[in-house]
């Protein structure tokens, strides 16, 4: 297992490299760039060719990614050009990753307490109104687009809630212990300033927990179904248990397998939907500072995020591979 | 009184736009206590449903049953879901056929042993470990304690059905139902799982309901057999009488159908003609019938009666294979 494990990780270090030199290229081969981006319309060829010594641009491109990368491995991953300008990319990223935490965390949790009872009871009950409602209802989960969803929900709902509909402000006077504004509230007991940020929390994880909740649902769904028909289920009940410890500890037992693989990989996916919820949201996270690296050329702040995403999507894989081992012996003894 | 009498058991699957199916048809048999009974016939004729539904674990929706099994005095099929969890595990038990899939693949032997104990006797899990081992080595496992915390996938095919039998057993229950255990094993394996059966239900003074299509375990454990056929019992005898004569054409086809070692060399096996019909009528004629040298226009008009021909002996069929004359008296 150990080994395992760190094989993965020794793996994870050759992802790391071979994507920080495809971010790298792939940015420079995007039109434009943070010249351009800054300058506007009222850059001259001389003022955008000055800026690009600045930056150090004008140099050749594997200079660039050589320099890049001998900084990197002592932790300086350069300064924002665009996004924040002047602040280092790493301090913009201590700022911002645990908004999009936050968020995640919120949005997954919602999705897993709701979609896996709601998955379990439809299965319970397939091909009565309830089941077909939630079915079609996970549905139309998946089908809307989440910037859509996440206009609608603040737009429309927010005022009629009465909950903000903008940004997760810092509250004035809260004290800050981790920077999960949250988990702050709760730790220093500051319990409005708890309240205050949960309830920035809601409507963004609302949107954002949609198509994890609808996917969670319909595996879970899936899973239930095939589950129940097993024999050791029979065996189970012929042995005159209750039928909470019937459920509980063999039905469930054995249909999380595919619901937690399904959890990792929605984890890993929700980076995406972070982008356009935050962004809708004004919502102060990694996400919302994709988006406008992207708008200004932020190469600095691209590369960085770009490759935390993809350490995150790893190294979440990976703990989904090792939690199987815990649900499922047969792999633990491969 | 019997221990179990089951009477009139029908079993109909309904679904959704088809009509409706019959599994089991007016089915009655009792089991004294202490009593082996055979539930015999091919896969098909009705014997797991039975099982099934005499346990209560046919599933709510789809599955209308009617009759009565009176098991003790009490209607099972009129009891609540609670009252029957409380007998099943406890009064009643059952090992079924794949002793892979029928274990949770997830959960330690030892848990899935003590759960039943647990749940019926009160134990709390330490005291109960200390009786799943002992169980288990009642089943013949050996090391029993390290095998309790070990998975069914790392047990033997033939360990996991003896671990499987200590579930069933983990209570004394009354009456054991065993639905085609050796099935899924091999054939040395078989045999250690019926002497072992056999041993246990003597010891313990429970009641064995052997499903099988296999009359070798027939002949070598039950004391009662019914053979089953399209949902319907039609041969009840005492086992000897049943292979010294057997009556009904398709009892006789059975046995005629198995190969035997002092056959002349080059001699051709005797299969029953066709199979199994998926819904097979009982309203015009024999169900047999088509599938029956002995029949006649009578098979396929009326539908025969059960005749009692005394000596416990039950018969369904308008042309029964007339009992041979002994030898001696022919020659």
């Amino acid at each position: 297992m150990l080994r395992y494990t760190v094989r993965r990780l020794i793996q994870l270090l050759g992802v790391v490299l071979v994507l920080s030199l495809l971010v790298f290229a792939w940015l420079r081969a995007l039109p434009g760039g943070p010249a351009s981006a800054l300058l506007g319309d009222r850059g001259t060829d001389e003022s955008r060719a000055a800026l690009n010594k600045q930056l150090g641009l004008d140099q050749p491109i594997f200079i660039q990614y050589f320099k890049f990368l001998g900084r990197a491995l002592t932790g300086d991953f350069g300064n924002s050009t665009g996004v924040q300008p002047g602040d280092s990319v790493v301090d913009i990223f201590v700022q911002r990753f645990p908004a999009t935490i936050e968020l995640s965390v919120f949005a997954i949790i919602l999705a897993v307490i709701v979609g896996i009872p709601l998955g379990y009871v439809a299965a319970k009950r397939r091909g009565t109104w309830f089941d077909n409602l939630s079915v079609g209802g996970s549905l139309i989960g998946v089908a809307v687009p989440v910037f859509f969803l996440a206009f609608v929900l603040k737009e429309v709902l927010a005022s009629k809630l009465g909950l903000p509909s903008v940004g997760r402000q810092d509250a004035i006077g809260a004290t800050r212990v981790t920077g999960f504004f949250v988990l702050d509230g709760i730790l220093t007991q500051e319990w409005d300033a708890a309240w205050n940020a949960l309830k920035h929390l809601f409507l963004p994880a609302i949107a954002l927990a949609t198509i994890p909740f609808a996917v969670v649902f319909r595996i879970t769904r899936a899973a239930v179904l095939d589950v129940m028909d097993e024999d050791y289920v029979r065996t189970a009940e012929a042995k005159g248990l209750t039928a909470q410890v019937v459920r509980s500890r063999h039905v469930l037992r054995n249909a999380m397998l595919p619901v937690v693989t399904t959890i990792g990989l929605q984890i890993g996916a929700l980076l995406a939907g972070a982008v356009l919820t935050e962004k809708v949201f004004a919502f102060s996270g990694v996400g919302e500072a994709l988006a406008l690296g992207f708008e200004r050329r932020d190469y600095p702040v691209l590369q960085m995020l770009i490759m935390v995403a993809a350490v995150v999507y790893v190294v979440v894989n990976l703990l989904v591979d090792l939690s199987y081992a815990l649900i499922d012996p047969r792999i633990r003894t491969r | 009184m019997a221990l179990l009498e089951v009477r009139d058991l029908t079993v109909q699957f309904q679904r959704k736009g088809e009509p409706s199916f019959t599994a089991v048809d007016q089915v009655s048999f009792d089991v004294e206590p202490g009593q082996t009974v055979g539930l015999v016939g091919e896969s098909g004729c009705g014997k797991s449903v039975t099982s099934l539904a005499i346990m209560g674990l046919l599933p709510k929706r789809g599955a209308k049953v009617s009759g009565t099994v009176d098991f003790e005095g009490t209607d099972l099929l009129r009891l609540s879901d609670k009252q029957l969890r409380d007998k099943r595990g406890r009064d009643l038990g059952m090992v079924f056929q794949d002793p892979l899939s029928s274990l949770n693949p997830v959960i330690p032997i030892g848990v899935q042993v003590t759960e039943v104990l647990e749940r019926h006797r009160g134990l709390s899990r330490k005291t109960a470990m200390v009786e799943a081992a002992e169980l288990l080595e009642k089943v013949g496992i050996p090391d029993p304690t390290r095998r309790l915390t070990e998975y069914p996938h790392q047990l033997s095919g033939g360990m996991r059905q003896r671990a499987l039998i200590a579930i069933a057993l983990a209570c004394r229950p009354r009456l054991l139902i065993a639905d085609e255990p050796t099935t899924a094993l091999d054939v040395t394996i078989q045999a250690q799982i019926l002497t072992l059966l056999k041993g246990l239900v003597k010891d313990l003074g429970t009641a064995l309901v052997m499903i099988t299509h296999d009359l070798g375990v027939v002949a070598g454990l039950c004391d009662e057999v019914n053979v089953l056929y399209g949902g319907r019992v039609v041969e009840k005898a005492q086992r000897h009488e049943l292979f010294a004569q057997p009556r009904h054409p398709y009892t006789h086809g059975l046995l005629a159908s198995i190969p035997r070692l002092d056959a002349p060399r080059g001699e051709r096996l005797n299969p029953i003609r066709g199979s199994v019909a998926d819904n097979i009528p009982w309203d015009n004629g024999c169900a047999f019938a088509p599938r029956c040298p002995n029949a006649l226009d009578i098979c396929r008009e009326r539908t025969p009666v059960q005749e009692d021909l005394g000596g416990g002996r039950l018969l369904r069929c308008h042309n029964p294979v007339q009992p041979e004359v002994p030898q001696e008296v022919s020659a």
